[in-house]
């Protein structure tokens, strides 16, 4: 989704988002919208914009990273930071869809605070749909906490992905980094790269 | 490469809504070649270069690195250059189904 805005003295910009709702009849959708502080829109749309403001948008538009119970899985879905958007779209998608294919989260945040969705998640996972979420804490853990808490590596893609033989379909979003480090390292493993679909993130970016 | 510029490379869906000025389908889910390793894939997985990178969107083969598409605004002007396609396949809206 394009979103562009529109100064006063008629300069403008646009930036693209990916939408976290699913496909639905009602006319919203949601966007979430990682607010970086030395961003030029990212905090006028956090802290200025209110109800009833009104934005220019174009879309939704893309056919690529697109995930639909159809398709089947399994579906091995890997975000870093607000690269959950996409992703939850998916999850929100194939609940709504009461689909049962079998779908793993791995999830990579800073710290557990800044795991987006972690209620709904929470939720989706206790549906007993077959979903399984898994996240790493990069930079700081809570006290007692057992899970993973490094980042994304060929070892941990190799304990939460299925084997190529199974051949999942793997959506991975984040920054590019992340995104790279994680395509390559599933690519190495054995897993076909035309199963393999990336959305990498900037700055500027979606 | 230099490390800011591999943090800020994109794909090519972030181009979505660009391409589809120029095309009249969605075109990030549409096949291309390249002509210069001939790979074929989708539009949206190659890499993608916009600002600070690129004064336009620069869509370069994620297999060889080499230019498959520009597209620079300017003077009210869309530029596009399709030089480095050897063909894409878009839905034939025109065949009987």
């Amino acid at each position: 989704m394009d979103v562009r805005l529109t100064a006063d003295d008629g300069y403008q910009t646009q930036r693209s988002y990916s939408i976290a709702s699913p496909p639905s009849t009602d006319e919203r959708l949601t966007l979430t919208i990682e607010r970086l502080d030395d961003g030029e829109v990212s905090p006028y749309l956090a802290r200025e914009l209110h109800a009833g403001d009104q934005l220019e948008l174009r879309g939704p538009i893309g056919g690529y990273f697109v995930w639909a119970p159809a398709l089947g899985g399994p579906l091995l879905l890997i975000a870093g930071g607000s690269g959950s958007c996409p992703l939850m779209a998916m999850l929100r998608l194939r609940q709504a869809a009461g689909s049962t294919v079998p779908a793993r989260l791995l999830y990579s945040s800073r710290s557990l605070d800044e795991v987006i969705y972690r209620s709904e998640l929470a939720r989706l996972v206790a549906a007993g749909s077959g979903l399984e979420v898994m996240l790493t804490l990069t930079r700081a853990q809570p006290p007692g906490w057992t899970g993973l808490h490094r980042r994304i590596d060929t070892e941990m893609l190799q304990s939460v992905a299925w084997s190529p033989a199974e051949r999942p379909w793997i959506f991975i979003c984040g920054p590019t980094p992340l995104v790279e480090t994680a395509a390559s390292a599933l690519v190495d493993l054995g897993h076909e790269p035309a199963r393999i679909k990336t959305e990498r993130f900037g700055p500027t970016g979606g | 490469m230099t490390m800011s510029e591999q943090e800020l490379r994109l794909d090519g869906n972030a181009a979505a809504g660009l391409l589809q000025e120029v095309f009249v389908h969605e075109v990030t889910s549409v096949r291309g070649a390249c002509a210069r390793c001939g790979a074929v894939g989708e539009m949206g997985a190659q890499h993608l270069y916009m600002t600070p990178l690129s004064p336009g969107a620069v869509l370069r083969c994620t297999s060889c690195d080499s230019l498959l598409l520009v597209a620079v605004r300017t003077g009210g002007r869309l530029r596009v250059g399709l030089q480095g396609l050897v063909w894409i396949e878009l839905p034939d809206e025109g065949a009987a189904s």
